[in-house]
């Protein structure tokens, strides 16, 4: 490895250990949970949606979806979005990297926001951290470590996934670590315990794919920006098929412990039409064992 | 007693007759979906103790009786054509893998990360649960399978492995490698054949170089034995194996939920495991 690179790593990996000291970067902590109750959050978010317009009177159109065997509206695909949201949700201009010797690799393109309204909702003191694990991302961004991104990030990383739909089952295949959800069609219950994926239940309203997550791990971000959640973030999804190669992603965001009130990210996603697009493996573990055990390398 | 599986000659085989009772996609092919397992107490290769017999043996009959309830290894031995195995290798009759040469173990380093076993660095699972081939292990060795008209999906629970099966598909170029090679199928009948090439150099399964390939049929049971299907698996590579071997053993129904398996996030034994390892070069190891 050259050696910029490993000068690299020695910094990051002393902003690792300086946060982890601080109790900042608290990962050490096996969280299996049972269930909390949703009430207030399930309360919460159907003010949210009652107040919502669907996407498809939104936009008035009358698109008919190509359908499964079972009349569904056919979302079988490799899908990617194409926006800057990874970097951060919210209206952003370009700007450097904390990093410098990477250059333009490392550098933020500027993209325009994806949440509506334009700002996420925090609490005063959520608003305070989240500034702080912005200065502090490369610490303690979960992506730099390749952690399961957890919903909604994985379907706005900048990576393909891939929906498997039959009429008996709804799964997402992600490029990023490997990621996989599958999308329960009857009403599995409770989560058992959380995870970083979450637990997902979906089903149809009309041409919408809804699906509802819930037993996510607190330890996930939304983005680069430090944009984060505590544990008891609860995920609404909406997927609308929009035309042959695109859709409209939407996610509403509930957590009483973080912002004021629910909140939504919308986005278009769209097919990879390559007659030999497919999704590739990126098992990024490999590739972040120099930066998380580089330090036990024998001398 | 517990009985894992039976999947008798007429049932696997003779297809034709009983078409009409295997469950069918839409598109009319068998339909592979739902959560399986392969968990098994035959191991891959026979034991030396039961050398020239095919057959299971009142040794493994005691450990079986002895053993109580569910074991996350299985709690049966794979049993086919009524004929309960002691080994999954079929082919050669002997039971054992055709090495070459005696496999370098891969534990008895600990200078870097990149010396440690793939399981203990997150990277795949322990004896190859996703493979390819796709071997049962100690526990979890659980499969969810999603079939589409162009796809076959197998999430693989150790390390939320995903192997995508393109149908109909073409490998790519040589040097696109993959941990899990590339997988493309085709249907032979209702039998459903996943060829995969493409490995990387680093993927190590039973000491393969890059240049194995792995040819899997999967064929469903009916009648009694319509909750499992058969696995097949041909392996070739040459510079490792003096001929192409074959193991077989099933894959049955099996009830969810699959958790999540999140390996790399919880790893905090790989750090230990180094750190101690310095801490013994420096002296400052404690025995």
């Amino acid at each position: 490895m050259p050696g910029a690179n490993c000068d690299k790593l020695a910094k990051v990996r002393e902003h690792l250990i300086i946060f982890e000291a601080q109790g900042l970067g608290e990962i050490d902590q096996m969280q299996i949970r049972f269930q909390r109750s949703t009430i207030g959050v399930v309360a919460a978010l159907g003010l949210a949606l009652g107040a919502g317009v669907s996407p498809a009177a939104a936009q008035g159109t009358a698109y008919k979806p190509p359908r499964t065997s079972d009349g569904k509206p056919n979302m079988n695909g490799i899908w990617q979005a194409l926006n800057f949201a990874n970097w951060d949700l919210q209206d952003h201009a370009s700007g450097p990297s904390v990093e410098t010797d990477c250059g333009a690799l490392c550098a933020e393109p500027g993209g325009p926001g994806v949440v509506e309204g334009g700002e996420i909702p925090y609490l005063p003191a959520a608003k305070a951290k989240k500034e702080e694990n912005k200065k502090n991302h490369m610490a303690l961004d979960p992506e730099v470590r390749c952690y399961l991104p957890g919903v909604p990030r994985a379907n706005y990383m900048p990576y393909p996934f891939q929906i498997f739909q039959s009429d008996k089952a709804f799964a997402i295949a992600y490029q990023y670590d490997g990621a996989f959800r599958n999308i329960y069609l009857k009403d599995p219950g409770p989560a058992p315990a959380d995870s970083w994926m979450g637990q997902s239940y979906g089903k149809w309203e009309g041409d919408t794919f809804v699906v509802d997550v819930t037993g996510l791990d607190e330890r996930t971000w939304f983005d680069r920006a430090g944009d984060y959640h505590s544990d008891e973030l609860h995920v609404v999804e909406r997927y609308t098929l929009t035309g042959p190669d695109t859709m409209n992603y939407e996610a509403t965001i509930t957590d009483p412990k973080v912002y004021s009130r629910p909140w939504k990210i919308s986005m278009p996603l769209y097919k990879h039409v390559e007659k030999n697009a497919r999704l590739m493996e990126f098992k990024c573990v490999e590739f972040v064992e120099e930066l998380m055990y580089g330090q036990y390398r024998k001398k | 007693m517990k009985i894992g599986v039976r999947l008798s000659a007429a049932a696997v085989f003779v297809v034709v007759t009983a078409a009409a009772q295997i469950p069918r996609t839409p598109d009319g092919h068998p339909d592979f979906q739902g959560l399986w397992t392969n968990a098994t107490l035959t191991p891959v290769e026979r034991p030396p103790r039961l050398a020239g017999n095919a057959n299971l043996v009142d040794f493994f009959h005691l450990e079986l009786r002895d053993g109580e309830g569910e074991q996350d290894h299985g709690s049966a031995l794979a049993s086919i054509n009524g004929v309960e195995r002691s080994s999954l290798v079929v082919d050669p009759p002997d039971g054992k893998i055709p090495l070459r040469a005696a496999r370098v173990p891969e534990h008895s380093r600990f200078d870097s990360v990149r010396d440690r076993p793939l399981s203990e660095r997150c990277l795949m699972g322990f004896g190859a649960p996703a493979g390819p081939p796709m071997l049962p292990v100690l526990d979890n060795s659980n499969y969810q399978i999603v079939q589409t008209p162009d796809y076959v999906m197998i999430m693989v629970e150790m390390v939320h492995d995903v192997r995508i099966v393109r149908m109909n598909g073409m490998h790519p170029p040589q040097n696109v490698r993959q941990w899990m090679g590339d997988s493309i199928g085709h249907w032979e009948g209702d039998t459903l054949i996943v060829d995969t090439t493409n490995f990387t150099s680093k993927t190590r399964f039973r000491g393969a170089s890059q240049d194995m390939h792995v040819i899997e049929r999967f064929t469903r049971g009916t009648g009694e034995d319509a909750g499992a299907f058969l696995y097949k698996a041909t392996i070739d590579d040459p510079a490792t194996f003096s001929k192409p071997w074959t193991m077989e053993y099933p894959f049955l129904a099996t009830a969810g939920p699959i958790f999540e398996y999140a390996c790399h996030e919880g790893n905090y034994a790989l750090a230990d495991i180094l750190g101690g390892a310095r801490k013994e070069d420096a002296g400052t190891g404690k025995r």
